[in-house]
């Protein structure tokens, strides 16, 4: 299936992976003070055992400003050890070391709700019929980090089209796939989320065409831990509303309970639109620290309203108060 | 046969947390995020030490070796060092020294309001610590050491106040700083019963 141009021609092999170039002084300095410490620091610098398969799709091009930023992108080795995915773990490093106990294939997705086609999707039929373009966004967590993610995927809006939602339909609320005996964290007896994980968009916020299901990072199908084999990606809003691994679709008329905001609604709210302005009550969010960073460089850069996206995406909240629907 | 030097020993087995954490950073070793890293190792020993501080007179109780409490001492100030440390760090990493973004943490943010309070008592009891201070201040060195309570007890709401989705970690500190504190006021009760019976 030929489908645009592919880059680059040089095989796989023979590229460095970007971890490793990225981290080429460290890796030196780890070779200088031997092997033992290498060994010592865990996983650190081998890659992800999941996801990882090369994908078909067309790159992000310099100058769109739907696809493209200049910064520079977060190491593929950060983004896939640093992660949060509850269901593994509240550690930052735990979803890299127990997501490939999830199984991502064979995958489904039930769509329901106000459409007209209700029904059940499976994950090679869907990607048959999607063109995958990359989309190098900005990721902006709500605990004040960041990072510079290219993804590959498609948008929201071209998989609700196929089930045709009604005319009654103003939101749509997702579920991430909800199985104990894969996902340690869920059987933490001090957790106090009402799993599956829950999140939420009005239907317009679905349908802007910034709104992704990502299927990849960096040109390979996604690591379990960053939300295999399909997650949404919305980079306006802080980075709990990007729900992984997702296994449900509904589209209703009322606004769907999620789950941060069930947990602690004075502290997340339904939009959890980026804000420098609104703080979360137990931190500022005038600033963010942009990963990797270090001691030497923290790399501490203000927060800006809606990401980075505000001329894309103000529109859509033009008349409301973002100090109360935060 | 020579008497082991268990101070040294004490002083190297409390310093390697922190030789651990400045390795990690020296062979950026602890991920991409290494200022969160060793925020919250410096905060998790801090509470540690703490904690470890306040076993000391059970031990000694309970050990029929009263020597121990020379040991108590070193592992105050080491909590202190570790206190301190992750003030420093805040500091740096999360206000960039800014007097005017301090206060409004401090001020905002109750979490950071008892963090620094915790911190602060700490201080009074790091700067009175020494013999000479012991000698001069007699009594009132007692009193003031009590404030140790105090700070293991905002301690653990700082700790508290940060929990997001999981307690387990807040739960098990909680448990054992009732626990130590909770000895005290046993101890207390009986000695009241003890000097009303005599």
């Amino acid at each position: 299936m030929a489908r645009r141009l592919r880059y680059p021609a040089i095989p796989s092999s023979e590229i460095t992976p970007e971890s490793v170039y990225l981290r080429r002084r460290s890796l030196l300095k780890a070779g200088i003070v031997g092997a033992s410490a290498a060994a010592a620091s865990g996983p650190a610098w081998g890659d992800p055992d999941t996801g990882g398969e090369p994908l078909d799709y067309q790159p992000a091009k310099p100058g769109n400003p739907l696809a493209y930023t200049e910064e520079a992108l977060t190491p593929y080795g950060d983004i896939t050890r640093y992660c949060n995915f509850y269901e593994f773990g509240t550690g930052k490093e735990d979803p890299a070391r127990y997501a490939h106990e999830m199984t991502v294939d064979p995958w489904s997705i039930e769509v329901g709700g106000a459409v007209a086609r209700p029904g059940k999707l499976h994950l090679e039929d869907l990607l048959s019929r999607v063109d995958l373009e990359e989309r190098i966004y900005r990721l902006r967590c709500v605990e004040a980090w960041s990072m510079v993610i290219p993804w590959v995927g498609f948008p929201l809006h071209a998989l609700l089209d196929r089930f045709e939602p009604l005319g009654s339909a103003r939101f749509v609320a997702f579920r991430t796939l909800y199985r104990r005996e894969e996902m340690r964290g869920t059987r933490s007896f001090s957790s106090i989320i009402d799993w599956p994980y829950r999140e939420g968009l009005r239907l317009d916020e679905a349908r802007h065409p910034l709104t992704l299901l990502a299927v990849g990072l960096y040109g390979k199908t996604l690591p379990n831990q960053n939300g295999a084999p399909l997650r949404l990606v919305v980079p306006w809003k802080y980075g709990f509303k990007s729900i992984k691994s997702i296994v449900r679709i509904d589209l209703l008329e009322e606004q769907p309970a999620t789950s941060w905001q069930s947990l602690a609604p004075d502290e997340y709210g339904f939009y959890a639109n980026v804000n420098p302005e609104v703080d979360h009550p137990r931190w500022s969010q005038k600033f963010e620290r942009r990963l990797p960073s270090s001691f030497l460089r923290p790399n501490r850069i203000p927060t800006q309203l809606f990401n980075g996206y505000a001329e894309q995406v103000a529109s859509l909240y033009r008349d409301m108060d973002l100090t109360r629907y935060y | 046969m020579r008497r082991l030097p268990t101070g040294g020993v004490l002083f190297v087995v409390c310093a390697a947390p922190l030789a651990w954490l400045a390795w990690g950073v020296i062979a950026n070793s602890l991920g991409p995020d290494p200022v969160q890293v060793v925020m919250q190792g410096t905060g998790a020993w801090a509470l540690r030490f703490l904690l470890l501080t306040l076993c000391i007179t059970p031990l000694r109780r309970w050990s029929g070796r009263p020597a121990i409490i020379r040991h108590r001492r070193q592992l105050g100030l080491w909590m202190f060092s570790y206190a301190t440390l992750h003030l420093a760090l805040f500091a740096q990493a999360y206000v960039g020294w800014s007097a005017p973004l301090l206060w409004e943490e401090l001020a905002e943010r109750p979490y950071i309001t008892v963090g620094f309070v915790a911190w602060a008592l700490l201080l009074s009891l790091a700067l009175t610590s020494s013999r000479g201070a012991q000698r001069k201040l007699r009594r009132r060195w007692l009193q003031l050491h009590r404030f140790i309570y105090p700070a293991l007890v905002f301690a653990c709401l700082h700790l508290w106040w940060q929990v997001r989705s999981d307690a387990g970690e807040a739960l098990f500190y909680s448990a054992v700083a009732l626990l130590l504190l909770g000895l005290r006021l046993y101890w207390r009760i009986n000695e009241r019963k003890r000097g009303r019976a005599a």
